[in-house]
């Protein structure tokens, strides 16, 4: 738990000790530096800031004198909203901004950024893309996020043919959400489906990835169902949180209706192996009823 | 009609006004996407060079979506006051503009012109507008509105108390209630965007808004922003509200995908009139955003800046207490970075003065897009230099529910501060009898403390 007083006094210790083993006066700013580095015991090297992203913001409370503190913390179990956050004069806490901002660089980190290639050959998925070219054109043009070439679809053709289920993971707005969940969704979902009897062939890897895509390859593969997971916009809350679109026979330009949804997958919403054993459950019931998304009655 | 200009030698021939008014905005990805922007730089000075050169009769001939495919043309092109209308019909656009920022010409001047014009006229000229000509037009044009307090009077700056929650569990609302109103935030309305739009659920927290309200004799308004026929629901089984709210859209076809139509509009007005809470007569909130026409697929070809400013012709009609532009939340395929939701936001707000509604404007991003916090602090500077009537308030500026950033609890009263602007005259004197601000304004310690609520 770090506050503003909790780092002034860590910061004044740290000089402390520094001026203690430093007996060296007037030199300059520089030279002190080094000689601390020098001087400075192994414990203070290792020594490390708090990481205030690890810290429950539900029970920290920066009101200094609250009217009720017990009622206030009561409060802030009820909600995430970032209540309790206290001020400098109008404006904001220094560690209640540095924590938001840490959090917004995660979110914007995870758009912005890569599934690892080695994460795409550890899982053994099967790496496509659609017509973007960048993450730029990514975002701007979501029409070219759902489409490919006629060589990937050919690919597709060849390489994957007439599946009872497609499995495609997609890394969408979040990389970040597919790191943190594909390993564990695949399994579970792959579990839960030979319990039907259902077996999964190859899985595919979009890049650059628009939900609507699964209808293309839904109409190149021919699959019963094809169940795309993929990253969310990222929130401020988390970064990593995936949803499950899956569909039968889906077809470009169908109803979204058609969809059927599950959302929230990540540690703190649906966890990944729960979300797998479910998302098997609901493609059984597609496959049995021929159907999915509003039209499917569970 | 002239179509045609020249520039640097290069002869620059446009379609017609739907064309000639796409190319002519500022740069938008929206508009790209929609695959209707300029070819080049040079091209897009081409095409303003045609638009300052159309008269109003030239634009008011040639609404951007038939009258007759179209509600929203018909609503606009109807409620043109023929007499304002005729005697500026053969200003051309930058007359417009040169009459606007005229220091002999006043704000109750340009509210009696706005009487005459289009939406499309007012998209015209707001593309001959730079960022600081539409802060300082905007700037003269006061619109207040009265619902149970009034908003938009000259040297206030108001808040939406945004108390969004992902479960929407009601104590968790109340807990965001509370610590908003410390910082003076609610004095445009209390609204919460509910996770679930049942009519049962919205009663619920409206009830728990009318409670708090009267328990603490809070002078403001009370809105839950479900679909307009959820409220109309809750309402018809008892429920209080101040105002009914709906997003809108610049085309029928638009307001047709938001399950919408006039008659709808009106007819929700009319059951908040006979049935809600609010003394009124305005007792309608509006949220608009450029880009959501395209986004389902209802623009008629048209740039997503006229569609915006059809939204607030349309908004008009059915005098709106609150109106809001929400600048930067339908993503980066619509406006790529800070540069261009700035630029929307400054529009946006222009266009709604200019159209003569009251409005705010919710600043924010999301986090797909290049921007941040600090972007919607400048943009919030800005519009209040404008003199917009209000921004969003939302604990830290963090959206739990939504997903997106906008202004927090702690911009208002710093803006406030700032630019010697105040909360709504009850609101104010409501937290001074708290406790909240001293009786020169400034904060006490109990600004930030939810808990004082908790007596």
């Amino acid at each position: 738990m770090v506050n503003d007083q909790d780092l002034k006094s860590l910061v004044a210790t740290i000089v402390k000790q520094m001026m203690n083993e430093d007996t060296v006066a007037n030199v300059n700013p520089a030279a002190e530096t080094a000689a601390a580095q020098q001087s400075a015991s192994s414990e203070e090297q290792d020594a490390c800031l708090p990481d205030i992203t690890e810290l429950d913001l539900k029970k920290e409370l920066l009101v200094p004198n609250p009217y009720d503190r017990e009622g206030y913390l009561k409060m802030k179990e009820r909600t995430p909203a970032r209540i309790g956050v206290w001020r400098a004069g109008p404006r904001y806490k220094t560690m209640t901004s540095l924590r938001f901002r840490a959090d917004h660089a995660a979110a914007q980190d995870a758009v912005f950024s890569y599934v690892s290639e080695d994460l795409v050959k550890k899982l053994n998925l099967v790496p496509i893309e659609t017509l973007c070219k960048d993450k730029d054109e990514y975002l701007t043009r979501p029409d070219l996020g759902r489409q490919f070439s006629d060589e990937t679809v050919n690919f597709m053709k060849v390489r994957v043919r007439s599946p009872k289920v497609q499995i495609v993971v997609g890394d969408g707005l979040s990389s970040a959400a597919i790191e943190a969940n594909a390993a564990d969704i695949i399994p579970a979902l792959k579990q839960g489906l030979k319990m039907y009897g259902i077996e999964v062939g190859d899985i595919l890897f979009v890049k650059h990835c628009r939900v609507p895509s699964m209808d293309v390859i839904g109409e190149a593969t021919d699959a019963d169902v094809v169940c795309l997971l993929v990253g969310e916009r990222p929130g401020l809350v988390t970064a990593e949180s995936m949803s499950a679109y899956i569909a039968y026979k889906p077809t470009v330009d169908m109803p979204e209706a058609r969809r059927t949804v599950v959302s929230n997958i990540h540690k703190g919403g649906t966890p990944a192996v729960e979300a797998g054993a479910h998302i098997s459950e609901l493609i059984k019931s597609m496959l049995d009823k021929k159907t999915s998304g509003i039209d499917l009655k569970l | 009609m002239i179509l045609k200009s020249k520039l640097f030698g290069t002869t620059y021939q446009f379609k017609d006004i739907v064309d000639v008014f796409a190319k002519a905005n500022e740069e938008k990805s929206g508009d790209r996407l929609a695959g209707i922007t300029a070819g080049s730089a040079e091209e897009r000075v081409a095409a303003r060079m045609v638009v300052a050169n159309l008269t109003l009769e030239d634009i008011r001939n040639n609404p951007v979506v038939p009258y007759e495919e179209d509600e929203v043309t018909r609503i606009i092109q109807d409620s043109v006051n023929k007499r304002i209308f005729g005697q500026i019909k053969n200003w051309t656009v930058q007359e417009l503009r040169e009459w606007i920022l005229d220091e002999n010409t006043t704000g109750e001047d340009i509210i009696r012109i706005s009487r005459g014009l289009t939406a499309e006229m007012i998209s015209a000229v707001t593309k001959l507008m730079s960022n600081l000509d539409l802060i300082y037009g905007a700037r003269k044009i006061r619109i207040s509105a009265h619902c149970n307090t009034t908003i938009g009077l000259e040297g206030t700056l108001s808040a939406r108390l945004q108390p969004n929650h992902p479960t929407d569990d009601p104590d968790g609302i109340v807990a965001s209630v509370m610590e908003g109103l410390t910082y003076g935030i609610g004095d445009a309305v209390i609204g919460l965007n509910p996770v679930d739009d049942s009519a049962e659920s919205v009663g619920r927290i409206l009830r728990k808004f009318e409670e708090i309200k009267n328990k603490w004799e809070i002078p403001t308004q009370i809105c839950v922003l479900a679909h307009v026929t959820d409220q109309m629901e809750a309402i018809r089984r008892g429920a209080p509200t101040d105002l009914i709210f709906q997003s809108i859209a610049g085309s029928e076809k638009g307001n047709t995908a938001f399950g919408i139509s006039g008659g709808l509009i009106e007819e929700a007005r009319q059951l908040a009139l006979s049935d809600g809470t609010a003394t009124g007569p305005n007792v309608m909130y509006f949220e608009t955003g450029q880009g959501s026409e395209l986004s389902s697929n209802a623009h008629h070809g048209v740039d997503q800046l006229t569609m915006e400013a059809r939204c607030y012709g349309f908004a008009k009609k059915y005098q709106p207490f609150l109106v809001n532009t929400v600048v930067g939340f339908i993503g980066p395929e619509y406006l790529y970075d800070s540069k261009q939701v700035i630029r929307a936001g400054l529009e946006d707000h222009f266009m709604g003065k200019l159209t003569g509604i009251p409005m705010g404007v919710d600043a924010c991003y999301t986090n797909h897009m290049k921007a941040d916090q600090n972007d919607i602090e400048n943009l919030s500077v800005l519009l209040s230099a404008a003199g917009c009537n209000f921004f969003m308030g939302i604990p830290h500026g963090d959206d739990v529910m939504l997903n997106y950033q906008t202004t927090g609890y702690h911009e208002t009263p710093t803006l406030r501060e700032l630019l010697n602007l105040k909360p709504i005259k009850p609101f104010e004197e409501w937290m001074m009898k708290m406790g909240f601000i001293d009786e020169k304004g400034k904060m006490t310690s109990k600004a930030g403390d939810a808990s004082v609520f908790l007596k």
